[in-house]
């Protein structure tokens, strides 16, 4: 353990640690995913907020301590059959990070994998946060059921703040029943405008498409879940349809699939290479003029929408970018480039103004992971 | 139902403030004589009215703009409307406020297939955003049973559902991108046709703040291709908990039905007699739609009748054709006109654990004999959204009172099961009062700060979602 860690094993502990604070606290659950501006300060350890203290099948839902191991829930879910739908991506290999990733740590940062097309990001499965703001005053905000109105959503706005408007302690969040059977349609798409023509011509049709990626030599992948017979009914529609155009090979081994939708969540292919790793949020259809612009490997998830790209070190994409829409944000690169190359997206002024309020509020001695989003 | 004294100095001041706005927006966009404005006195919480100081009905951004900047200057409290469906008094006027009416914008500005979205104004309604594409094969997911009237602007206010939302999430999960005017009059962009809008979730966070953030004037919403086919099945049971056990046994078997309703004895009865759908006589009677081609439906429906078949129910009703799958969710659909028909209800919108359930609907039925007045429920039972619905009698002295603290008891029992006031409508003036039940003092503190970043005045809906006393300090300036 480094100097300077303060490690916490209960809210009441974590909202004291908070108040006592002298300066700067670095929030870590598993340690996994160090984005963003580098953040001075002391490490605020939280994994100790382990345990799963409810799980309900019946009723789709989960209630954990933030700290928990992601391992843990999903061996949990797994043995009722449901899983987290989001698809967390497992970022280990691409960020040469070791730990293990925590349920706090993943919902901080939003984290959704290939199945967001389908059934929504991290953020849509969230039902219900405590948290401990700047302050240190211990909160709640949504519950434990899958509709709930009441009040603002501060629920959302916790997802994907990194830490830097309040402590994540608790998360309730919805799961779904696993699926029987999976098939993946292989098309052999070549370049970015092929595969998202291809990918949105599936996510067009009405075979509930679960995955929609692209890995270039490897082809554009197209998955389809649930129950066998129906697996196959709507892999053979999309082979009918995709075919014409993409000659198909059709993956229906679970661990093959599993592995492959793995190397697209994790961004396999730039794990161990040299280079920055930037992540793009574009309309589908801009993809391939964006892909063009940026001028480096890529591979694409979210039918298209979502590029990683492997730039040279140190070189910011954005200014060449600017006019095609969407954001960028860098999510690989050395501490010295996070430090000068902003890795959040530069929001327009008012909405500059909003984010910056929001932190002054919710962390008014700006002591929470300060100054990582920018 | 308290709502805040009017500023007097704004009443005092309505001729010149009325003369701004006029000069702003020419024509006919600014109404202000009071038989005109006793239109827009209430929304569908009816049982609460007041006219306001005038109405702006804005065509385009620019001039919600000016309406805002004018009233910012002015210091008067804006109401903003989408079509004034709310049945928790969202759109309810002060007599000191102006509403600021989005019906006029309603305009589709973008259909993107390839990317699968739709570009609306907010005063759309939520049924003709599906009707723009579905001659291409797509809709919009979120379907409030006021689909045919609701704007999209008042379902981003309260983050409405309805009853397919088990499977497709309610307006925040199909929500990309928003135009919003901010109080001052600062016009953002927040997202767009990407999926993820970047940096905090403002998306998230406007997304049922009930117009208390900003107003919204355009929406980027997702667009879903049209799955294959879909079919409902009826399923009759001889008690509330059995059902109850049944619809817990579906959801852990692995099938994720789009729709699972719930109705008892009160409603079946209600809606039989109102709508004739040919339901039998039973205590608790649940819908389920499957979706998908002829043989996905086939198989589904067969797992469910396996599982339904392990709870013994009375009858298991397949639909045979486009006609008898009417028929059955004819009842359902009328069954809000069916209680019209027989008294003056209160439609409750609590979330509970499915698990809780039973012991629910058993502690409902328990309060509605102590208070005197019938309860029906019909509610969403895949996601545990109940929909209570009190029959009161509004002429009978004394009776919303009962009724209102009867909804307010049933409220704070779904609470204590570990559920919530509201589910999809929102909290308004309606349950205002209960927030407490759900949040501490420091839980709501820290709602209200969104508020203070957003709109550092408090004009915008002020008196709605917290107690007054709660918000009392900031609404004062």
């Amino acid at each position: 353990m480094e100097a300077g860690t303060v490690r916490i094993s209960t809210e009441d502990e974590l909202a004291q640690a908070v108040r006592d604070a002298a300066g700067p606290l670095r929030i870590r659950g598993g340690g996994t995913r160090d984005v963003g501006r580098p953040v001075p300060g002391a490490v605020l350890d939280v994994s100790g907020l382990s345990g799963i203290t409810l799980y309900e099948p019946g009723a789709l839902t989960i209630v954990a301590g933030a700290g928990t191991p992601l391992a843990e829930v999903e061996a949990a879910l797994a043995s009722e059959g449901q899983r987290l739908a989001f698809e967390p991506a497992d970022w280990r290999a691409l960020l040469g990070s070791e730990g293990t990733p925590t349920l706090g740590g993943m919902v901080a940062a939003n984290i959704s994998g290939p199945r967001r097309v389908q059934a929504g990001a991290c953020r849509d499965a969230l039902l219900g946060v405590r948290f401990v703001d700047g302050t240190g005053t211990v909160l709640k905000n949504g519950g434990r059921v899958m509709k709930n109105v009441t009040g603002y959503d501060l629920v959302k706005l916790m997802a994907g703040s990194w830490g830097t408007l309040g402590v994540l302690t608790e998360i309730g969040l919805k799961v779904l029943p696993a699926p029987e059977s999976v098939a993946t349609l292989i098309l052999a798409a070549e370049g970015a405008t092929a595969a998202v023509a291809a990918l949105s011509a599936a996510l067009g049709s009405p075979h509930d498409v679960t995955g929609a990626a692209f890995l270039p030599g490897e082809g554009a992948l197209v998955r389809v879940e649930g129950f066998a017979a129906s697996v196959q009914y709507r892999a053979g529609k999309l082979e009918g349809l995709l075919a014409p155009r993409w000659p198909v090979r059709i993956e229906t081994d679970s661990d093959r699939n599993a592995a492959l939708w793995q190397r697209v969540a994790g961004v396999a292919p730039f794990a161990g290479r040299a280079g920055d790793v930037w992540r793009l949020s574009v309309r589908p259809s801009d993809t391939p003029a964006v892909v063009a612009l940026l001028a480096g490997e890529y591979i694409l998830d979210w039918g298209g929408g979502l590029i990683w790209a492997l730039l040279p070190e140190g070189e910011d994409p954005r200014p060449r970018l600017t006019g095609t829409g969407g954001h960028a944000t860098l999510i690989r690169a050395s501490a010295a480039t996070r430090a000068a190359v902003s890795p959040f997206p530069p929001e327009a002024p008012p909405l500059a103004a909003i984010s910056a309020g929001l932190r002054a509020r919710f962390d008014p001695r700006g002591i929470l992971n300060p100054g990582l989003m920018g | 139902m308290d709502l805040p004294a009017p500023d007097t100095s704004i009443l005092a001041r309505k001729a010149e403030i009325v003369a701004r706005l006029r000069q702003a927006l020419p024509g006919e966009a600014i109404i202000d004589d009071p038989a005109e404005t006793r239109a827009y006195e209430c929304d569908a919480l009816s049982a609460y009215r007041c006219p306001p100081l005038a109405v702006a009905l804005p065509r385009t951004t620019a001039e919600v703009s000016e309406v805002l900047k004018i009233c910012h200057a002015e210091g008067v409290p804006v109401v903003p409307r989408g079509a004034g469906t709310s049945l928790a008094g969202g759109a309810l006027p002060t007599a000191d406020s102006v509403i600021l009416g989005v019906a006029r914008m309603n305009r589709v500005l973008e259909i993107d297939y390839d990317d699968r979205f739709i570009r609306v104004e907010a005063g759309r309604t939520n049924l003709s955003v599906t009707a723009a594409v579905e001659a291409d094969g797509f809709f919009y997911a979120p379907d409030p049973s006021s689909q045919l009237a609701c704007a999209i602007a008042g379902n981003i206010a309260m983050n409405s559902g309805g009853a397919h939302c088990l499977k497709y999430g309610v307006t925040t999960n199909n929500l990309l991108g928003v135009t919003m005017v901010m109080m001052d009059g600062t016009v953002v962009e927040i997202g767009g046709g990407h999926m993820d809008a970047g940096g905090y979730d403002l998306l998230g966070a406007i997304c049922g703040s009930e117009g208390q953030l900003g107003v919204v004037t355009e929406a980027v919403l997702r667009i879903l291709p049209k799955p294959e086919g879909a079919r409902p099945v009826l399923i009759a049971f001889d008690s509330n908990e059995v059902a109850g056990a049944c619809v817990a046994d579906i959801i852990k078997a692995g099938v994720l039905p789009v729709a699972i309703e719930f109705m008892d004895r009160p409603c079946i009865r209600a809606c039989e007699d109102f709508a004739h759908a040919g339901y039998p006589d039973c205590e608790a009677l649940l819908i389920v739609e499957v979706e998908g081609s002829e043989a996905e439906i086939d198989e589904q429906l067969g797992l469910i009748r396996q599982i339904a078949g392990r709870h013994d129910p009375r009858e298991f009703r397949e639909s045979g054709s486009e006609e008898e799958a009417k028929k059955i969710w004819l009842g359902r659909k009328s069954a809000f006109g069916a209680m019209g028909q027989i008294n003056d209800y209160m439609c409750l919108d609590g979330t509970i654990p499915v698990s809780s359930l039973p012991l629910v609907l058993k502690r409902i039925g328990e309060m509605s004999r102590d208070f005197g007045l019938d309860v029906a429920n019909v509610f969403h039972a895949g996601d545990g959204n109940m929909h209570p619905l009190i029959l009161f009698d509004a002429n009978k002295p004394g009776d919303l009172e009962k009724c209102e603290s009867l909804g307010a008891e049933i409220l704070k029992l779904c609470v204590e099961v570990g559920g919530c006031l509201t589910g999809e409508h929102g909290v308004g003036i309606e349950k205002r009062d209960l927030m407490a039940v759900q949040y501490s003092g420091a839980d709501m503190e820290a709602q209200m700060r969104l508020k203070d970043v957003f709109d550092p005045k408090w004009l915008l809906n002020p008196a709605k979602v917290f107690p007054l006393g709660v918000s009392a300090e900031r609404r004062a300036g």
